[in-house]
């Protein structure tokens, strides 16, 4: 059956064409994938692979039952809406577990953890762990409630069961300052005591006005470097990059050195008279410092993607529009301006990324007012130790990056992307 | 905006030299903190500003003693030192890796090319607080947190996007008949790789190299997390200075790192200068 035509053609070594073809393209494939193998397990391993146990620990809840195995047994067939105590069995689980974890040093552990939830439970378990173990025989539930009133609580109990699986909503509803009741209702807290949310709307603002004030700044010279001859243009450029290239605890102990009340705008301005000496300006510290500080900082890279749109922009587009008779602004304003559009949504969306997971330089020129959701994130890693929330508002603050990196993708492309 | 015709009116005069005084005080702006450092940091007494005596140029008021600190103090010498053997490292490792990976993705028969990309240039998309964030916790899981070694994988991370970028967007343009020239000609593809691809991508691998090894060099927020007290890099130092006790060694400090840019930028500049002669060679 050798009637068709691509079956007869075949290659030297006796093989169909269309099986050799196939087998050169796989190997190909093969070889280009081999390329990209070792860099692609090295980002694996160090950097994707610490990102997912992150967020993974945003859920993770594995303690209480780790510290109070017997407990959570036992809680299982207590209904926590009945409104009444467990039972004699729970009181005996606990005191048994607690003195297993006095002897563990993990009666805190678990105390700590359940403080997050509930305050007071800390103190309740750093105690009950040397109490348990002076309770030796039954009745349990008596003498455990005797140590510390705190046992005699529904509540305290609804708490733990609550926290016994080992998963958990709880960081991501305390991350946008919510809560479960026992009950399982979601409970959103007061907003004048909502932090995080604050704080999230803070630092979207925030940003916001930094990549205005970097828009404002970088518009003008990106315009005047694109439009000057080649050899002016390169000279231009250059002041924009040196800051870009510079560090960035240089750029912030500069402001710092300019903004304070001993620093030099202040001195300046004493000095000429604008402002007397007992009165000169509190610049740093707030949010003017974070906002001046990172729209001198993220510049560079609006300036950049503008210039480099403004570039391409044929000069004759504009004497074409005054030719016809368009008076200047309404000639930039309808006829250049649209054509820079793609450059200042790069821009724009590059400097709110980077804004946003701003840590440096809002933790040295922000004081409190001017501080970031990064800065919050690094608070519960470095000082409350709560993980498990640090954890979530990481996940919260990396789901908007993303949102607004997939939306550069769309505008700009990564495959676009220039550096320098 | 062409040099100012001739006839052009009284409003349009005006708004040229306004126009030009407004881009005078944004490239000030954009200037002026990186120099006002300079004489600051050879200010006698321990402040972040002018006093009286060097204002008036008096000698007395100018020292160099915050340079002496710098030279001679233990830690700032430390700092140093993890400085650039950990950038250094980070470097090697980042550039080898991300260019292979980039030689692959310029391949026209690489299969799912955006996808693999994205996961690639993710460490730069990231914020630093998170990857800092899980870094520390998965490293001080594996035993890696406080040591160089950490540190010098999480900054090699950090950096290969930057490789990865600047090599793929040399090769754009590269010409895949040079390589079957190169083996019709009899050369072997280990031959080929060395004598043919190699020359050409060299300038994308230098500056991509320049990106990571700056990367590391000024990258703070993964080394506080991942790093401890042993690995302080100049950054870091210069991150607690700031926080605990601010003097002005600091500011010079600063000043040397500006000249350190400075050298950088230049070096980019005549990379750059290069990869346009030889294309230019290519074209004609």
């Amino acid at each position: 059956m050798q009637n068709s035509a691509s079956a007869a053609i075949v290659t030297a070594d006796g093989q169909p064409l269309k099986v050799s073809l196939a087998r050169a393209l796989r190997r190909q494939r093969m070889f280009a994938l081999a390329l990209v193998a070792p860099l692609f397990i090295f980002v694996a391993i160090s950097f994707i692979i610490p990102i997912a146990d992150m967020l993974f620990r945003s859920v993770e809840n594995g303690i209480v039952e780790e510290i109070l195995p017997q407990t959570v047994k036992a809680l299982e067939s207590w209904d926590e809406t009945s409104g009444e105590l467990p039972d004699e069995a729970v009181f005996a689980a606990m005191v048994a577990d607690l003195k297993v974890a006095r002897k563990e040093r993990t009666n805190t552990k678990v105390g700590q953890r359940l403080n997050y939830e509930r305050s007071g439970m800390s103190s309740l378990f750093r105690g009950a762990g040397r109490k348990a173990g002076r309770i030796k025989e039954a009745p349990y539930k008596e003498q455990l409630i005797k140590s510390d009133k705190d046992w005699g609580k529904i509540v305290t109990w609804q708490v733990i069961k609550q926290f016994s699986p080992n998963l958990t909503p709880g960081y991501y509803l305390a991350s946008v300052d919510a809560m479960q009741t026992p009950e399982g209702e979601i409970r959103f807290e007061d907003s004048e005591k909502a932090i995080h949310t604050k704080l999230f709307i803070r630092t979207m603002i925030m940003s916001v006005v930094i990549t205005l004030m970097t828009l404002l700044l970088g518009f003008p010279i990106a315009y005047l470097i694109a439009t000057q001859p080649a050899k002016i243009g390169n000279l231009l450029i250059i002041l924009v990059l040196l800051p870009f290239w510079t560090s960035l605890l240089v750029r912030t102990t500069s402001w710092i050195a300019l903004l304070q009340q001993q620093g030099v705008i202040n001195d300046i301005l004493v000095f000429i008279g604008i402002i007397s000496d007992d009165g000169r300006l509190t610049m740093i510290h707030n949010a003017t410092g974070s906002v001046i500080a990172m729209t001198h900082i993220l510049l560079p890279f609006m300036v950049l993607p503008l210039y480099s749109v403004m570039k391409t922009v044929p000069p004759t587009y504009m004497r074409a529009a005054t030719s016809l008779g368009a008076h200047p602004w309404p000639a930039f304003w309808k006829v250049y301006f649209p054509n820079t559009v793609p450059g200042i949504g790069a821009g724009a969306i590059l400097v709110f990324i980077l804004a946003i997971g701003y840590y440096i330089t809002p933790e040295l020129v922000g004081g409190t007012s001017g501080t970031f959701i990064s800065n919050r994130i690094a608070f519960h890693i470095q000082n409350s130790l709560n993980w498990g929330l640090a954890a979530a508002l990481g996940a919260v603050l990396l789901v908007i990056v993303l949102v607004f990196y997939l939306l550069y993708d769309k505008i700009v492309g990564i495959d676009n992307m220039k550096l320098g | 905006m062409a040099a100012l015709p001739p006839y052009a009116s009284t409003p349009e005069r005006i708004w040229y030299y306004a126009f030009r005084i407004i881009c005078a005080a944004v490239f000030f702006f954009l200037i002026f903190p990186l120099m006002v450092i300079v004489p600051l940091s050879f200010n006698a007494v321990p402040f972040f500003t002018f006093t009286t005596e060097m204002l008036a140029f008096d000698p007395a008021g100018y020292s160099t003693k915050w340079y002496l600190d710098f030279f001679t103090n233990l830690n700032w010498q430390g700092a140093v030192w993890n400085s650039f053997v950990i950038a250094f490292f980070a470097t090697i490792l980042s550039a080898s890796l991300g260019t292979l990976a980039a030689l692959g993705l310029s391949r026209p028969s690489m299969p799912y090319r955006t996808l693999i990309m994205s996961i690639l240039i993710s460490p730069m998309i990231v914020p630093l607080i998170i990857s800092a964030a899980g870094m520390y916790f998965f490293y001080s899981r594996v035993g890696l947190q406080g040591t160089h070694l950490g540190v010098i994988l999480a900054h090699a991370a950090l950096g290969t996007p930057f490789v990865v970028i600047t090599v793929t967007a040399t090769l754009v343009g590269f010409d895949n008949n040079l390589i079957r020239a190169a083996n019709s000609l009899g050369a072997s593809p280990t031959r080929t790789f060395f004598k043919v691809i190699v020359p050409l991508i060299t300038p994308g691998v230098i500056s991509g190299a320049l990106f990571a090894f700056i990367t590391s060099f000024d990258e703070v927020v993964v080394v506080l997390f991942v790093g401890s007290f042993e690995q302080r890099t100049i950054p870091w130092q210069m991150f607690s200075g700031i926080r605990e006790q601010i003097s002005p060694t600091i500011l010079a400090v600063a000043t040397l790192l500006t000249l350190v840019s400075m050298l950088m930028l230049f070096a980019l500049e005549l990379l750059r200068r290069r990869t346009e002669r030889l294309r230019g060679i290519k074209n004609t």
